[in-house]
């Protein structure tokens, strides 16, 4: 045994360079990748990125059509279109990404405890998540902000606790199956403590789905907070948040400046579309049939 | 002296719809500090779910109707679930008869194993890497640094194998249960994984609990025998014993169904399979398949008596001229 071949690479090297190239090799998924990675950094470096304050008003520039001045042009009170659409995404992202968070560990936790213990626990949990889904996504996000107030912090609430059903659902599924392994068992007979079963080395066994899943969700969670900052529910102006200023754009179409709701609406749509992508992609790269393709 | 293991009386229920399966029935047997002990008999005769029972881990819908077992002197039983945890893996460790599907596929097996050091042993990570290191070399893992960086589907079913056994006796437990430990292994990596059970044994003192249904890797290694049937001890001898003088009909038919080529016998496969658990006969269980048998062994059960020092037989048909296949 031991002639055995010694490859020159360490696993976890050989390993990282063949997800890079299994990356490389789905050309959709890596440009939206490489979509958020902008927006991600323009949001962070805002401040040094954008022409103008988000919030200047300049009397001058009012519903200026975009122009060398104002690429994406101003809206009414003069305030730079694009300067606003990337400080928006400050709150964008943060909020959608706050939420998926949250959702994602209390569902993740949740699923997990609920799917090892089975039994009646998995029984009453399950039918709270069925009467959580009964209701449209949307319309319970609405209610939950309208309950609570509009603040920032509750939109991420409400978003968050819509999602946390389909993460804890997800979960609780993949439990049940791991539960049943022999690793879980090799676990139970060395003495661990069963939280340790459950989140040292059972959890992890679960993660793939998890994580398509909270790559789709970010985008979900986005376009739920955009949608609800258009009906005035979600984040309030003066605030840049590419729903509310869709809201505002929409009031001007009849007059005409087309570019004060198609600009926000076309970074929530390829924002949106990129996370998708991103899912879509993930889900081939850890599909466990494709694992041993090399 | 007392021995390490006393199990008395041990009785295991399985609850299905259509009643009480008794996997296990009023099973006794010991085990002195340092043997090996060999479990033997075929599949659903009650092996797996004896060791179970031992570390109390008997999934639902079973559970341990009667009996006791006692661990250096300590009822198992009477221990709260926590102190139970302290005694798996620690002092009572178990090899599984599929090592790499009880390998954790996401966690690297070093990782596996100096866990063990740090849940046990009390360890700082470091020393607890430096330990299993030690521990995979000791078990003859070639290249132990780069193995264990790897995942359980890239060693070979034997490193696994050994990597379960490093495992098992990373916190130098006094009694190792090796459930039909080569079982999934081809015959030459098992006779390595054999001889390295019983010098890893002989090393650390463990005692071992041999459970397989392969009379020929019991020859091999162990210094004493039980027999199970259906749930039952019906036979528990020296090794010799067990291949010279075996006493049961059910022990010789075991041994008849050997494969054997140094003889002009045809293999002989035991006629029936083992009853249901369901409904067992009333009296020996073994009745239906046995050539011996007459009408008391239809109607009680018969006791395990000692029919020689350290001889322990449950038969009826026994000294009687019955007896003379």
């Amino acid at each position: 045994m031991s002639t055995l071949p010694l490859s020159t690479s360490s696993p976890q090297h050989s390993r990282s360079r063949m997800i890079w190239q299994r990356i490389r090799r789905n050309p959709v998924s890596f440009a939206a990748l490489c979509v958020i990675a902008i927006i991600t950094l323009a949001a962070i470096f805002a401040p040094l990125i954008a022409p103008y304050m988000p919030d200047e008003p300049d009397a001058v520039a009012a519903l200026q059509a975009p122009s060398r001045q104002h690429w994406l042009g101003a809206d009414m009170y003069g305030r730079d279109l694009l300067s606003r659409i990337i400080f928006a995404a400050r709150i964008d992202l943060s909020v959608a990404f706050a939420a998926t968070a949250c959702a994602l560990a209390v569902g993740a936790l949740a699923g997990a405890a609920v799917g090892y213990r089975g039994g009646w626990v998995d029984n009453i949990a399950m039918r709270g998540v069925d009467s959580i889904m009964a209701f449209p996504a949307f319309v319970l996000a609405m209610g939950i902000t309208a309950a609570l107030g509009n603040s920032t912090v509750n939109v991420a609430i409400a978003i968050a606790i819509t999602q946390i059903p389909s993460y804890l659902r997800l979960i609780r599924g993949e439990m049940l199956r791991v539960r049943e392994m022999e690793y879980a068992d090799a676990a139970r007979t060395v003495g661990n403590p069963t939280w340790r079963i459950v989140v040292v080395h059972l959890l992890p066994n679960c993660l793939p789905p998890l994580i398509v899943q909270s790559t789709l969700a970010m985008g979900f969670a986005l376009l739920t907070m955009a949608s609800l900052s258009f009906i005035g529910l979600g984040i309030q102006p003066p605030q840049s948040e590419w729903g509310v200023m869709t809201a505002e754009g929409a009031q001007q179409i009849v007059t005409g400046e087309w570019w004060l709701f198609l600009f926000p609406g076309l970074a929530i749509m390829i924002t949106v579309l990129s996370f998708n992508l991103i899912g879509d992609g993930l889900r081939d790269l850890l599909d466990p049939r494709m694992r041993g393709i090399r | 002296m007392t021995p390490l293991l006393a199990i008395s009386d041990l009785s295991v229920a399985f609850d299905s719809d259509a009643g009480e399966i008794k996997a296990v029935d009023h099973i006794n047997f010991d085990i002195r500090r340092g043997e090996v002990v060999g479990l033997v008999g075929e599949s659903g005769s009650g092996k797996s779910v004896t060791t179970l029972a031992i570390l109390r881990l008997i999934p639902r819908p079973g559970r341990i109707t009667s009996g006791r077992v006692h661990f250096d002197g300590i009822d198992l039983a009477a221990l709260s679930e926590n102190e139970m945890r302290h005694v798996r893996g620690a002092r009572i460790a178990m090899i599984s008869q599929t090592p790499r599907t009880a390998l954790n596929p996401v966690i690297p097996v070093g990782r596996q194993v100096a866990r063990l050091f740090m849940l046990h042993g009390r360890l700082s990570r470091k020393d607890a890497e430096k330990r299993t290191l030690d521990m995979l070399s000791m078990v003859r893992i070639p290249d132990p640094g780069r193995r264990a960086q790897q995942y359980a589907h890239q060693l070979s079913g034997g490193m696994c194998q050994r990597v379960m056994i490093a495992m098992a006796l990373a916190t130098s437990p006094q009694l190792l249960l090796a459930d039909e430990p080569t079982t999934g292994l081809d015959a030459s990596i098992a006779v390595h994984i054999l001889d390295l059970l019983r010098e890893m044994g002989k090393k650390t003192g463990a005692a071992i609990l041999f459970i397989t249904h392969d009379l020929g890797v019991v020859a091999e290694i162990c210094d004493r025998v039980t027999v199970m049937h259906a749930g039952q001890v019906v036979e528990s001898a020296p090794v010799r014993t067990i291949f010279h003088a075996p006493a049961h009909p059910y022990t010789r038919a075991l041994i008849r169904s050997i494969p054997r080529l140094d003889r002009e016998v045809a293999m002989e496969p035991i006629p029936g399979s083992v009853p249901s658990l369901l409904t067992p006969p009333p009296g020996c269980r073994y009745v239906e398949r046995c050539g011996w048998a007459d009408h008391c062994c239809w109607r009680a059960r018969p006791p395990l008596d000692a029919i020689a020092p350290d001889h322990l037989l449950a038969c009826y048909g026994y000294g009687n001229d019955r007896a003379t296949d």
